[in-house]
């Protein structure tokens, strides 16, 4: 089936079986290989990329439900001259060790600065309950978030 | 996953027609349970109607008496409403603690609640605030909805539409989260509508239900206290990895002494 949808500002058609997965359009007909697929069982969120807005698990939608959506993925969000200001706080705090958790982390993060007031340390590790990181403890995880808050 | 007919129906009606014309339907809404079940093959739908093109069931709608949603709302629409925040405070708090942001970003409260899953957040809501599961064919009573483990009232192709909450006096909602899925190990809800108390219990059981003995001796006498003298008897109840029947009636015990405590600080 054909499934029209914008992806970082650019309106896109692909050609897709109905029960291809929008993290595989992202990834195979789109070639956008950031957003990464960790369990494909709705758990740990390397997969979260931006919907409408909200953060979402792109391995838990399907082709079809993504016609006519608005996505971002981590491409979209900075350039390599001028990184995102939660990226660069990622890469300040060393809030990263192997990197694959972390695209969805800052996709997730952003949503979480963005829909809260007042974030603390202990909102901030809440609103992360839907990514897993197997590698940082995600103290500097945490960290970097809390010090894009700080910076208002 | 295997292959499916996808549809996408305006209209309520259209959507049953669908369901009645497929060989062996499944109905599509935020798909956070249905995806993760097809791709384990435990769903094989040959045919998905999307819920998601039917306006009438998307929004809400609150009086000083009723709080309705309509059955494809997203549970971090309930859980930031402005409007639900001010009449149904309890409700928003519920839906704000169900599973991680980006879940409630999808998930809606017509798929929790048709799913019946044991452990899930929002059937506590309908036991405990005595709600109403409107269909497209009927009003069904939130104290005859839930039937068993994912057993539901519902019949093959009926759809809800739209959940209505009485607004009670107050309410107090308290949640044993499991560590790892944030779904209830045990969650209790504990409502008052002018004196008198209502207690739903999810988690717990094989589904969703009222908690008779605890209602009795809150009538009585309403304080966390009074909870402690209730026998809560385990027979039934879930035993699994995660905790054994006996923790289960004994967290009950401890989550609604919480919930009494919110509920008379509130
Ligand atoms: C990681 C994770 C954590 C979660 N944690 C929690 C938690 O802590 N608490 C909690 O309560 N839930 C939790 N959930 C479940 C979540 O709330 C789901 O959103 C919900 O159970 C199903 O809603 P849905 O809209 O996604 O429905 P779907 O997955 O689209 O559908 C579920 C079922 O309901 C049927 N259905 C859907 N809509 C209707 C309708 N209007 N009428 C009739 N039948 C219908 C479908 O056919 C299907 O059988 C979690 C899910 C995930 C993936
Ligand atoms: S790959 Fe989507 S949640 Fe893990
Ligand atoms: S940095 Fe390796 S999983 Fe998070």
């Amino acid at each position: 089936m054909k499934v029209s949808l914008t992806v970082n500002g650019r309106a896109e058609e692909v050609d897709v079986p109905t029960n291809t997965l929008l993290v595989d359009i992202l990834r195979t007909n789109l070639g956008l290989t950031g957003t990464h697929v960790g369990c494909d069982t709705s758990q740990c969120g390397a997969c979260t990329v931006h919907v409408n807005g909200g953060a979402v698990k792109s391995c838990t939608i399907l082709a079809p439900q993504a016609e006519g959506l608005e996505v971002t993925t981590i491409e979209g969000i900075g350039t390599m001259d001028q990184l995102h200001p939660m990226q660069e706080a990622f890469r300040e705090c060393h809030a990263l060790q192997c990197g694959f958790c972390t695209p969805g982390m800052i996709m997730q993060a952003i949503d979480l600065v963005e829909n809260h007031k007042d974030l603390d340390n202990c909102g901030i590790r809440e609103g992360l309950e839907g990514n897993i990181c197997r590698c940082t403890g995600y103290h500097n995880i945490v960290r970097a978030i809390q010090s894009v808050v700080d910076q208002g | 996953m295997y292959p499916y007919n996808y549809h996408r129906p305006t209209q309520v009606a259209e959507a049953v027609a669908l369901f009645k014309a497929s060989d062996d339907p499944m109905y599509l809404s935020g798909g956070m349970t249905l995806i993760p079940t097809m791709k384990q093959r435990l769903a094989a739908p040959t045919d998905l109607i999307d819920l998601s093109g039917i306006e009438e069931m998307s929004g809400l709608n609150a009086t000083a008496e009723v709080v309705q949603v309509g059955a494809f709302t997203q549970h971090n629409v309930v859980a930031r409403s402005a409007q639900v925040q001010a009449t149904l405070p309890v409700l928003a708090q519920l839906a704000g603690l169900i599973g991680d942001n980006q879940v409630r970003n999808r998930g809606t409260i017509g798929g929790s609640v048709a799913n019946s899953d044991p452990a899930a957040d929002y059937p506590c809501a309908i036991v405990g605030l005595g709600a109403t599961v409107v269909t497209q064919q009927r009003s069904i009573s939130g104290d005859e909805f839930f039937k068993d483990l994912f057993e539901t009232a519902l019949e093959p192709g009926e759809i809800i539409t739209r959940i209505d909450f009485p607004v009670p006096t107050r309410a107090a909602y308290r949640k044993f989260p499991n560590p790892a899925s944030r779904y209830a190990v045990v969650g209790v809800m504990v409502a008052d509508f002018s004196g008198s108390i209502r207690v739903g219990v999810t988690g717990a059981g094989p589904c969703a239900f009222r908690a008779s003995g605890i209602e009795e001796v809150l009538n009585r006498e309403l304080s966390a206290d009074a909870v402690d003298g209730v026998e809560v008897p385990d027979a039934g109840f879930n035993s699994d990895l995660h905790a054994s029947g006996e923790y289960r009636a004994h967290l009950v015990k401890i989550m609604a002494k919480r919930a009494v405590a919110d509920l008379l600080h509130s």
